[in-house]
């Protein structure tokens, strides 16, 4: 047990926090290069970002534990864990559980952009779970680097200490020996005891088409190794270790993990469902008396439709879900359907971001073209015989005269502005119905915006406006914060005279009129000329509030003659044939994909 | 006719050289200058013989010579080139034998090569009878030239005279594409081609085009440019024939009617197209490498079976290019075993539903052709046909 113990003093866990471009993924790839957990031959850039579309996307999507060794100037090994933490604000809560299973924390601040939005919550965050936090200065090479101002921020707006701060440059590798030893002298060797029954928290689970569910975790107290009954104490599901590991980064197996070590374990689970991120698992046999703490079952915020274009792809969609969810707990689906588009799923995420990344994956990796409706949030409402629904498809609303009152979920949200864009943040907030709380200066010329608002809102446009009103500067963060009674109705669409409902959305009475002609106009814009004019239109109930047409096509015919090339002529045909497959037939008019989003993607000024 | 079976009738024949490259063209064409043509027609002439000891031909009822500008050979050049012609393919009595020229490139000696060598067509790019237009789009040539070549060409004994128009062109207006449509029928010809442009990828066309710097008619004003020739032309006595051609009774280019009706035709010359045997092919491109080819081989730079399913989509496709439409009996000779209904009677179904097709009985045959609308939006209806195979 000593041996045990000894071990315990030389392991640091840590994760970093930092704003997406403040080079965490580089930062990882230098300290996997520097402790020869990879050969720099071995590394392709950011190895951590194993997913494509993380890659090109720049953002940690999948969460990744690392162990490394590492030889320190007192002349011992250490043994480090780095856990990575998806960088975006729908995944709070995952962040939340990572860094419960950390001692310490790295924060990682550009020289010359300073702290973002993000940056701060996560923070908060890192402070909740008790971690060391130690900032680092990172891209000090930079020409408009400035180390000082910046520490001084972390100082006056977070409230650490950041004298010791290290001056480093991820990109250029300086200042990865010096992060390193500050790790193994400021940040505390976990505190767990070997003898106490199992208590591992889980942090993340992968699905293997091999071995199942792959679950990450963090021993807290006792130890896990192969051959021993475990039970996850939320699901309560119980199953026999196949074997136990750590990430090196490649998985290696090892004889156990004690207390304070991160790595994974297989135990033949066929659900992802059964390990739920944030949940204790603990011997069956011996069950700890409590679980750790922190545990939350997690809601989708967001909700919409996602509809094979080729109704013939349906079952290859139900699998693609049935896959993703495999690695994705968070992800919710279910079928329904819709008289426009036929069979599909209605399917919950975390947030806008979580949405677009499963669409664009059901896409990419498994090639079934899709029509995505506009995302919807939960709406709480209660008919006049009392009786209480959710709504999370705005073709499900309930008429009028059945309606006492509804209800939409608001959220507190936080915005880091450079001065002079204040005054058109506050007008951008407003405009969505934004309650201000209040505003505090950051340093002389950023300032954070705090509001209540509408969750709606912010699906609805709210980044993309945010982001061109600000040039980019702007950061943000947001949190549930309650229920709220609204004036809202529900707006239709008709196409031809028909109403489409995966067309339909809900909108506050005030904006109905303006976004009903904004929509209709983005529509004429984006459904292409057919062989005969289509009416489109907004309505609420019956009353119709906006009109535009989509004139018809008049001429489409090649009159070149092209010799004998027959086969020109074909694949020019078959261009025109590949388009109209992006998009689907709604009774008479042919819809492109694009139109469904279209909602979203209109400027009312 | 059978294409799986039968030899072909028709011959087209590419000469891939011009004096200059116009502005929307992407055909197989060189600028003349320094080009080994003698050496080409040699090579043609090694094609010419590997091709009818591959396949030997019956009778050939049409050839068309293409290009570039067939025009640009020297009149010695001309002669042996059309004695080849007719040494190695059994050219029937009173086959259609059409040559493209362009304007400028006819003078009366060469005229009368063209003559005592067979051809009997001349197909001339005319494209406007604006020189601003004329030297937008590229062309070398003036309304003077054109004038002057038809008088040549009349001189020479041609009658079977065509001249081609385009419309749709950058800065083109219905009026000036009306004075050009009333220019050309002035003269008299028995035969007009009106080609709207379509701005191919690489050509400088296409590169202005991207860069937003081509302005182009919009699609309703192209729409007026289509309707008034179709108005001037029918008003003039001639019949639309095929969606860009017009001809007087009679005068209907046979050659291109081989196409139309997915029929098989020999394709010689450098980046020319042929079908036979159920087997289309595309020649080499370039000048060098076709010649070089011709040492060895046929200069083949891609052979592929049609199959039946494909054919039967080609047959519908450029069918239904001719206003007399597709017959329904001349359907199932060509594919032995099939009905056109039963292929193709929903697609079908639907075009007649929408108003592009019509559907008529005549003399215990079935046809199908473009209703008034269906030649408008032409490109709706062949689209339909694509891909519905087995």
């Amino acid at each position: 047990m000593t041996d045990v113990r000894d071990r315990q003093k030389k392991i640091r866990n840590f994760s970093i926090i930092a704003h997406i471009d403040h080079g965490k993924s580089t930062l990882a790839d230098r300290i996997l290069e520097y402790t020869g957990a990879l050969s720099s031959r071995e590394m392709q850039a950011q190895v951590l970002d194993q997913m494509d579309l993380e890659r090109e996307r720049g953002i940690t999507i999948k969460l990744q534990a690392v162990r490394l060794s590492y030889r320190a100037d007192d002349g011992e090994e250490y043994l480090l864990n780095l856990i990575d933490t998806p960088g975006h604000v729908d995944f709070t809560y995952e962040v939340s559980r990572s860094m419960a299973a950390c001692e310490g924390a790295l924060l990682v601040v550009d020289a010359a952009q300073g702290i973002e939005a993000q940056t701060l919550a996560n923070v908060y965050l890192a402070l909740d779970n008790n971690l060391e936090v130690l900032p680092v200065i990172n891209k000090i090479d930079l020409p408009s680097a400035e180390p000082e101002r910046v520490k001084q921020e972390i100082e006056d707006v977070i409230g650490l200490d950041a004298s010791e701060a290290v001056h480093a440059s991820a990109k250029a590798g300086i200042g990865i020996k010096e992060i390193l030893e500050q790790v193994v002298t400021k940040v505390p060797a976990p505190s767990g005891d070997p003898d106490q029954p199992l208590k591992a928290l889980i942090f993340d689970s992968h699905y293997d088409a091999y071995k199942g569910v792959i679950v990450y975790v963090r021993v807290i107290d006792g130890n896990i190794r192969a051959g021993k009954k475990i039970r996850f104490m939320a699901t309560g599901a119980e199953f026999e270790v196949i074997e136990v590991g750590a990430f090196k980064p490649r998985m290696s197996i090892v004889d156990e993990l004690s207390v304070g070590d991160v790595g994974f374990v297989v135990a033949g689970i066929k659900n992802v469902k059964d390990t739920r991120v944030g949940d204790t698992v603990t011997d069956a046999k011996k069950p700890a008396p409590e679980p750790l703490p922190g545990y939350r079952r997690i809601n989708p915020m967001v909700y919409c439709g996602l509809y094979p274009i080729e109704t013939q792809d349906y079952n290859d969609l139900r699998e693609a879900l049935e896959k993703l969810e495999l690695n994705d707990a968070s992800l919710r689906y279910e079928p329904e359907s819709s008289t426009a588009l036929g069979f599909g799923f209605r399917c919950g995420f975390l947030g806008l971001l979580h949405m677009e990344i499963i669409q664009e994956r059901i896409e990419r990796e498994f090639n079934i073209p899709l029509i995505t409706t506009a995302p919807s949030v939960i709406y709480k409402v209660t008919l006049t015989n009392g009786e209480q629904m959710d709504i999370d498809n705005p073709s499900n609303y309930p008429e009028s005269g059945r309606l006492d009152y509804v209800e939409e979920p608001y959220v507190k949200a936080g915005i880091i502005v450079p001065n002079d864009f204040v005054g058109t943040i506050m007008e951008l907030c407003q405009g969505k119905r934004g309650e201000f709380i209040n505003m505090e200066y950051l340093d002389t010329n950023r300032v954070t915006l705090s509001y209540d608002m509408p969750l709606s809102e912010i699906v609805y446009d709210f980044f993309d406006q945010l982001k061109s009103r600000t040039k980019g500067y702007a950061s943000f963060d947001y949190e549930l914060s309650g229920y709220r009674k609204s004036n809202l109705v529900k707006m239709d669409i008709m196409l031809n005279g028909e109403q489409v409902d995966a067309l339909s959305v809900i909108v506050h009475r005030d904006r109905a009129y303006n976004r009903g002609r904004l929509i209709c106009e983005k529509m004429k814009e984006l459904i292409p000329r057919q062989m005969f004019e289509v009416p489109v239109q907004a309505s609420i109930g019956t009353k119709v509030i906006a009109r535009e047409t989509v004139k018809a096509m008049r001429k489409n015919v090649l009159a070149k003659c092209y010799g004998g090339d027959i086969s020109r002529k074909r694949k020019l045909l078959e261009k025109q044939k590949e388009g109209k497959k992006r998009m689907k037939q709604v009774g008479s008019v042919e819809v492109p994909q694009e139109a469904f989003m279209a909602v979203l993607k209109i400027d009312e000024d | 006719m059978n294409p799986l079976t039968a030899s072909p009738k028709a011959l087209y024949i590419h000469i891939p050289f011009c004096t200059n490259k116009c502005h929307y063209c992407d055909f197989t064409s060189y600028v003349l200058k320094g080009q080994p043509v003698d050496q080409y027609l040699d090579a043609l002439e090694e094609e010419m013989r590997r091709t009818v000891s591959a396949l030997a031909p019956e009778r050939i009822e049409t050839v068309f010579v293409g290009g570039g500008t067939p025009t640009v050979l020297t009149p010695p050049q001309m002669e042996r080139f059309l004695k080849s012609v007719f040494e190695h393919f059994p050219i029937a009595e009173g086959a259609e034998f059409t040559m493209e020229a362009n304007p400028g490139t006819t003078d009366p000696e060469k005229l009368a090569a063209m003559k005592e060598g067979g051809v009997n067509r001349i197909s001339f790019g005319v494209q406007s009878f604006d020189n601003g237009l004329l030297e937008r789009i590229g062309r070398i040539h003036n309304v003077d030239d054109v004038y002057r070549s038809l008088e040549n060409a009349r001189k020479a004994g041609f009658d079977n005279l065509s001249i081609d128009l385009m419309f749709g062109l950058p800065g083109q207006t219905l009026e000036l594409l009306s004075d050009s449509v009333e220019r050309a029928m002035a003269l008299g010809l028995p035969h007009y081609s009106l080609y709207s442009l379509k701005v191919e990828e690489n050509t400088l066309f296409h590169k202005l085009y991207e860069r937003n710097e081509l302005p182009l008619p919009a699609e309703e004003e192209e729409l007026r440019m289509f309707l008034l020739l179709m108005e001037k032309l029918k008003a003039g006595g001639y019949r639309h024939y095929e969606i860009s051609n017009f001809a007087k009774p009679g005068f209907e280019s046979r050659h291109n009617s081989t196409y139309w009706r997915n029929e098989p035709y020999y394709g010689l010359g450098a980046g020319a197209h042929g079908y036979a045997k159920g087997v289309r092919h595309v020649n080499i491109k370039g000048v060098q490498p076709y010649i070089d080819a011709n040492k060895e081989r046929l200069p083949r730079l891609e052979s592929y079976d049609i199959p039946a399913d494909e054919a039967m989509e080609d047959f519908m496709m450029v069918g239904l290019r001719l206003l007399e439409g597709v017959q329904s009996s001349r359907f199932a000779a060509q594919f032995p075993g099939h009905r056109l209904e039963e292929r193709y009677g929903a697609v079908i179904d639907k075009q007649i539903r929408d108003g592009l097709l019509e559907r008529i009985e005549q003399n215990g045959d079935i046809i199908y052709r473009l209703t008034d609308r269906g030649v408008l939006l032409g490109n709706e209806v062949f689209g339909a046909f694509l891909g519905t195979g087995a």
